[in-house]
């Protein structure tokens, strides 16, 4: 059994939750450089340049890239030979609080859905915890913004709408979608499970690297094929028109009942952040 | 091209600017989000004076990040707009007469910009950074209390935006993305 103190996490945090929201990603910084070579339409070229020259600026002063610096998505991956000493929710929220207040990040997060009052230092995070083999813990740190996250949807599909049904679902959600997330995008698609595992899939799809394709050929070559009609669509950068409206699609699936097919669609901006690492 | 436009921008300013064209804004706006727009439509609705004059004024919806030591103000860009759709018409014919944000606006906003004489400017999205460096003062004018959501007096120099809606309804969101797909055939 390996201890791990629970203030390791609180600093790894504050230090993740800053470097994600001023440094974007070099996956993300290459598909946004390809997609400016692709890029045919002037008018997107235009807005690609200086979504480019804005993480330059941001990674250069150690400012955030979008001031929606976001909900603070914590996926913690707890070996189940790791004994974690302290209280780890506790934890985690003093990693954001002291990352948000240092790091001058904004605070976007309110007590309640209704009442609506700000908490003043953007916890509680959103966290997620899995039990994996072994004795370490691999720790993401995701901001997500929610211009995004009010475009995302969830859909009980039926076994016999299929992969066709599946595909017209998630591009329904990007053309409804259109300019209101942020074009260029990344899909993050949660196929199967139920109801609530569909869409933590879809939330996990948008943390694995635009550079890794689905380890499934078929998964692999589905989601290519959406990228391509995606970027078909026409919606462009910023929905001012053309090509580049997204930037990758990623599924992840899980087995599910007989009776259903659920897909989850979570869209994130072309700021689609996240930072990981092992302790 | 890049148009220059020196605010207050009037009703008959307005109707001068036409959809797709960009723009670099200079003087004074104002910054306002969901729950400042909420407070001040409730004050439009009891007949009492807003915290700012509405008059041909221009609001940016945004909630910026802190100001690190040294700066003005911290990252901000655009907020999504439809979330002020149900404000905007009031706020209109209250005097209001630039909208900036991103992405869709409802047709009773639309009808608002066309019946009185106003313009909805696009800034881009997720691009905070770069857009914080074009404002050179910042102050809050009201609702401190909401942090970032607060109502704050930006003084801009060539904020670049993008015309998306005009006074006339012309929408780049439709219109662009048909140009393009004319490319493809």
């Amino acid at each position: 059994m390996r201890e791990i103190q629970a203030s390791v996490l609180t600093d790894a945090i504050r230090d993740l939750c800053i470097e994600a929201n001023c440094v974007l990603p070099k996956d993300m910084q290459a598909r946004i450089g390809q997609a400016r070579k692709d890029e045919p339409f002037p008018t997107a070229q235009g807005i690609l340049d200086k979504i480019i020259e804005n993480y330059g600026i941001a990674e250069a002063n150690t400012v955030p890239i979008c001031q929606d610096t976001g909900v603070c998505c914590v996926f913690l991956k707890i070996g189940q030979d790791v004994h974690i000493e302290g209280d780890l929710r506790a934890a985690v929220d003093e990693g954001v609080r002291r990352g948000y207040g240092e790091g001058y990040l904004r605070k976007s997060v309110v007590k309640d859905p209704l009442r609506r009052v700000n908490t003043g230092d953007n916890t509680p995070a959103m966290l997620y915890t899995e039990l994996v083999p072994g004795d370490r813990i691999e720790l993401t740190v995701a901001p997500k913004g929610f211009g995004s996250e009010n475009m995302s949807r969830l859909a009980m599909l039926k076994p016999s709408d299929g992969v066709e049904g599946v595909k017209s679902f998630i591009l329904k959600t990007v053309e409804e979608a259109g300019p209101n997330p942020c074009p260029p995008i990344v899909v993050g698609v949660g196929l199967g499970g139920t109801f609530d595992k569909a869409a933590y899939l879809a939330k996990k799809a948008l943390m694995r690297s635009t550079d890794v394709r689905n380890a499934d050929p078929y998964y692999a070559d589905l989601e290519a094929e959406l990228l391509e009609k995606i970027n078909a669509l026409g919606i462009g950068p910023q929905g001012f028109g053309g090509r580049t409206t997204a930037l990758a699609v990623n599924i992840e699936w899980m087995p599910t009942h007989i009776a259903g097919l659920p897909v989850a669609v979570n869209i994130n901006c072309h700021v689609t952040r996240h930072k990981t690492v092992v302790l | 091209m890049e148009k220059h436009i020196q605010l207050p921008i009037t009703r008959e300013t307005a109707r001068t600017i036409k959809s797709g064209e960009s723009c670099l804004l200079s003087g004074v706006i104002y910054t306002a989000r969901d729950a400042a727009h909420k407070r001040l439509c409730a004050l439009l609705e009891e007949g009492k004076p807003l915290p700012f004059d509405v008059k041909d004024a221009t609001i940016y919806y945004v909630g910026p990040t802190p100001a690190k030591p040294g700066q003005v103000i911290g990252s901000a860009g655009p907020t999504t707009s439809y979330r002020m759709d149900a404000y905007s018409p009031a706020m209109i014919a209250a005097g209001e007469t630039g909208m900036i944000g991103k992405g869709k606006r409802s047709p009773e906003v639309i009808a608002a910009m066309k019946e009185y004489g106003a313009v909805y400017f696009a800034a881009i999205g997720g691009a905070g950074a770069l857009l914080s460096s074009c404002i050179k003062e910042a102050e809050i004018v009201a609702y401190e209390d909401l942090g970032a959501e607060a109502v704050r007096r930006l003084r801009v120099e060539n904020l670049p935006v993008v015309c998306v809606i005009d006074s006339e309804g012309n929408n780049l969101y439709e219109t662009g993305r048909e140009a393009f797909l004319k490319t493809l055939q």
